[in-house]
């Protein structure tokens, strides 16, 4: 593609993006399955799984995010009490209302008590559909942690494996783990992209382009970020006087895309975030070599991302990975953006906060739902403490 | 008319209280006093949780153990926590998270005072028992920022299929014995001594019987207790800082012999105004109660004959009446078991099999379920949870809301139309199936 990269390319992969995340019918992921009779599709929720197992046993993992603000909530609401987060019941009412019938299997992640007690209404409402509570150890030595972590991935791929009629073969879980080392290599590299050019590549194609990589097969969404970060370099944007920002908070029940636009124009360039943590949740290559499973547990026990849902034994690094984000990205503050009445990020904040405050980072905070519809607010705040950063920052 | 309303207030202030609750308190008291002696003593603190609380090893390593979400109730009852969990929302915490710990942190704040009006010591080491709860996490490293002392994690995985698995079982054996128990004999000084843990579980199993005995006793009719209202204080020695100790042993010998009394005497439980009147309707309740409307809420039901048969609630810090026991032959193991068998581990179908097996081995007329606004771990499902009940059991389920220690929902004109109106329905059943009978 090279030097014939324009704005057009830009435009023409975003629009592909978009597409597929507006559509909650999840066109994309019916047609892959109904390609091939044997094609299975394993649904899961945020932050993280292992989707090399489900790679290995020639099936899709599809993101399940909720239902973002597009989606009338009709049914799910009558599963939750006004007080639960939005996530759960909008991907209740993607269920309830068809849209997942097509999904084999469904894990449901370590992450709060309101995604693991939807594991267990899975059980109750789809007995016939596979369904796991994904649990993954808080403790981090390997003889311990480690070994806990090995045994769960084993129970795991098994599972699969039953599901497909045939075992995972190390050889298969080896080229996943390949596959999917090629695609966090590639998210990073976008993400070091925006650092290095925010103006080149917005959050909100950032976010679009990273969350097509939870309906796509991983293949697929390696070729649509090459392809992006080559037309994306090639077509020059203005470059604006916007401060530069870190988002954080929203790693599970996702912002309304236009919260994410609201903060660009209110003057903040996103520099880095914990949207999508499942995208780049492991921070290096995983060993194609030796034991497949051992690889991964140590990859997620040494190298992955720090975030609310995990327990930080070291009392002194709480914090430190959006200390070192910010920094990294030469950033000059932090929004938490964080959903209503998640427990996670809610009760996480002040700890992050005091530790900003240590380190003289200004930041400011509000709350979302994913179908959240007032950006007027938003874009004051936002805009406000935007003007804030250039103030102090010329003083 | 005036003299009436003077001595029914009268009335309300003497509290009745049952010999074992009067016995509790003072158990409480002592508790109490020795926590905030510590200073003086040089007696070290463990903090820790309600589910998956390990006491009898605390206690091995001479430990007193602290539980911030009994102190929150303590708030709670005494009316106080409300203004805590103001403070704690003024310093930055979130109006949308659990009350539990905004009640500690805002206690912190305004300067630890311990129920006996004496303030807290610093724990010398936080035992994190991460046990059916997000929240605990959070909350432990909220409090290792203001205390900076040893935080050590347990995590029990979450019962997510319905089993207990090898795995698990080796997870935590590995984790207790590779790092709980090492860290605690360093914060302690004191080296571990396996015998002493099986003297303390031993207790523990004997006195687990005689709970058991206490809570099945609601299956007579009437009830000799209110498995409730009255079940929070008959859990409230082995859920809290005496499992595995003589006077928890004590304690549940003295109360099986209380319920074995109101049995041959055919009464029902006692409530804060005496001896409850006929029983009319049998209810199983699912969540934790509120606490700073405590003794409004319970009349609201015993006012109307109603009493509670079986709850999940009394269950939190430990299900026992399904045969679980600590078992001092396999001392860690059996730790192990405890942990991932309390009720919040437990997956929602598993809540759904008991407390549809409540329903159905206490003679339940319903469902009532408290659904709390700050405990996600409880509510999260509840909805679905009894939809399913209904269905399996044939027996109506009725949803209430309110919280756990903050008063501002508490709504007790919402609550109680909901009851009256429960209860009606209740009645209507009951006189349909007569008609059909």
């Amino acid at each position: 593609m090279g030097a014939s990269l324009s704005m057009s390319d830009v435009a023409t992969i975003i629009a592909r993006a978009t597409a597929l995340f507006e559509d909650l019918d999840f066109s994309a992921a019916r047609e892959w399955k109904s390609a091939r009779p044997e094609r299975k599709v394993i649904g899961y929720m945020p932050i993280y799984v292992p989707r090399e197992l489900i790679h290995a046993a020639g099936m899709l993992p599809l993101g399940i995010l909720g239902g973002g603000d597009q989606l009338e909530v009709i049914h799910g609401d009558a599963y939750y009490q006004s007080y639960i987060c939005r996530i759960p019941r909008s991907t209740i009412d993607l269920a309830v209302s068809g849209r997942l019938d097509f999904v084999d299997g469904m894990l449901f992640p370590s992450i709060c008590d309101v995604i693991r007690n939807l594991s267990g209404m899975w059980k109750v409402m789809y007995p016939q559909v596979y369904s796991r509570y994904f649990d993954v150890p808080q403790n981090y030595c390997d003889a311990i942690g480690g070994n806990y972590y090995v045994n769960e991935l084993a129970e795991l791929r098994e599972a699969l494996g039953h599901l497909r009629g045939a075992p995972i073969t190390d050889e298969e879980l080896r080229g996943s783990i390949a596959a999917y080392n090629d695609n966090r290599r590639l998210v990073r590299q976008l993400y070091e992209y925006r650092r290095a050019k925010p103006w080149q590549a917005p959050a909100t194609e950032v976010y679009l382009l990273t969350r097509a990589g939870l309906v796509l097969p991983v293949e697929q969404h390696s070729q649509l970020i090459r392809d992006y970060l080559s037309a994306a370099a090639a077509a020059e944007r203005p470059r604006l006087d916007n401060c530069r920002i870190v988002l954080t908070g929203a790693f599970c029940e996702q912002p309304p895309l236009n919260l994410i636009k609201s903060l660009e124009l209110a003057g903040c360039y996103v520099v880095d975030d914990d949207l999508l943590l499942v995208t780049r949740w492991l921070s290096e290559d995983v060993p194609t070599e030796g034991d497949a499973l051992q690889n991964l547990a140590h990859a997620f026990l040494h190298h992955s991302e720090s975030t609310a849902a995990r327990y930080e034994p070291d009392a002194s690094e709480k914090g430190q990975h959006l200390v070192r984000a910010v920094r990294r990205a030469k950033a000059e503050g932090v929004i938490f953006a964080c959903p209503s009445f998640c427990d996670p990020a809610l009760l996480d904040r002040p700890m992050l906060q005091r530790v900003l405050r240590e380190a003289g980072i200004p930041y400011v905070a509000f709350k979302y739902s994913e179908n959240f519809g007032q950006m007027q607010p938003i874009r004051e705040q936002a805009g406000t403490f935007a003007d804030s950063i250039k103030l102090w920052s010329a003083q | 008319m005036n003299t009436t309303t003077t001595q029914q207030k009268a009335a309300l202030r003497d509290v009745h209280k049952d010999a074992s609750m009067r016995k509790q308190k003072a158990m409480m008291g002592a508790h109490y006093d020795r926590l905030t002696a510590a200073p003086q003593t040089g007696e070290k603190v463990c903090s820790t949780f309600v589910p998956g609380n390990l006491n009898e090893l605390i206690d091995c390593f001479g430990l007193v153990n602290n539980l911030p979400e009994v102190n929150a109730i303590q708030n709670g009852l005494r009316r106080i926590s409300g203004q805590y969990v103001l403070e704690a929302e003024k310093i930055g915490h979130s109006e949308d998270v659990c009350t539990y710990v905004k009640s500690d942190i805002g206690m912190m704040a305004k300067g630890n005072i311990a129920p006996n009006g004496r303030p807290f010591p610093k724990p010398d080491v936080l035992l994190l028992s991460y046990t059916g709860c997000f929240t605990f996490m959070k909350w432990f490293e909220l409090l290792r920022e203001q205390y900076r002392c040893e935080t050590i994690m347990l995590h029990t995985p979450y019962l997510g299929d319905g089993t207990v698995t090898p795995n698990m079982i080796q997870y935590m054996v590995r984790q207790l014995r590779d790092e709980v128990i090492p860290k605690l004999e360093r914060v302690s000084g004191v080296k571990f001594d396996i015998d002493r843990l099986r003297e303390r579980l031993a207790r523990s199993a004997q006195a687990e019987d005689d709970l058991v005995y206490v809570l099945r006793s609601a299956r007579n009719r009437p009830s000799p207790i209110d498995a409730y209202f009255g079940g929070i204080y008959y859990i409230g020695p082995i859920f809290g800082a005496f499992r595995g100790s003589e006077d928890a042993l004590e304690y549940y010998r003295f109360l099986r012999a209380e319920v074995d009394e109101r049995i041959a005497a055919g009464t029902g439980p006692v409530t804060p105004e005496g001896d409850m009147g006929a029983e009319k309707y049998r209810l199983v309740v699912e969540g934790p109660p509120n606490y700073t409307n405590f003794r409004q809420f319970w009349k609201m039901f015993y006012d109307e004959g109603a009493v509670v048969v079986a709850s999940s609630y009394t269950k939190v810090g430990g299900v026992y009446d399904l045969g679980f026991r600590h078992d001092p032959r396999k001392p860690l193991e059996t730790l192990a078991e405890y942990c991932l068998g309390v009720y919040t581990n437990r997956s929602l179908p598993m809540r759904i099999d008991m407390l549809s097996r409540y329903l159905e081995e206490y003679q339940a007329d319903g469902l009532l379920i408290n659904s709390i606004k700050s405990c996600n771990s409880f509510s999260a499902g509840q909805l679905l949870m009894m939809r399913e009940i209904e269905r399996r059991t044939g027996k109506p389920g009725a949803f209430i809301e309110s919280d756990l220690v903050d008063p501002r929902y508490f709504s007790a004109a919402n609550i109680k139309n909901r009851l009256e109106s429960y209860f009606q329905m209740i009645e209507q059943r009951r006189s349909g199936a007569a008609h059909a009978a």
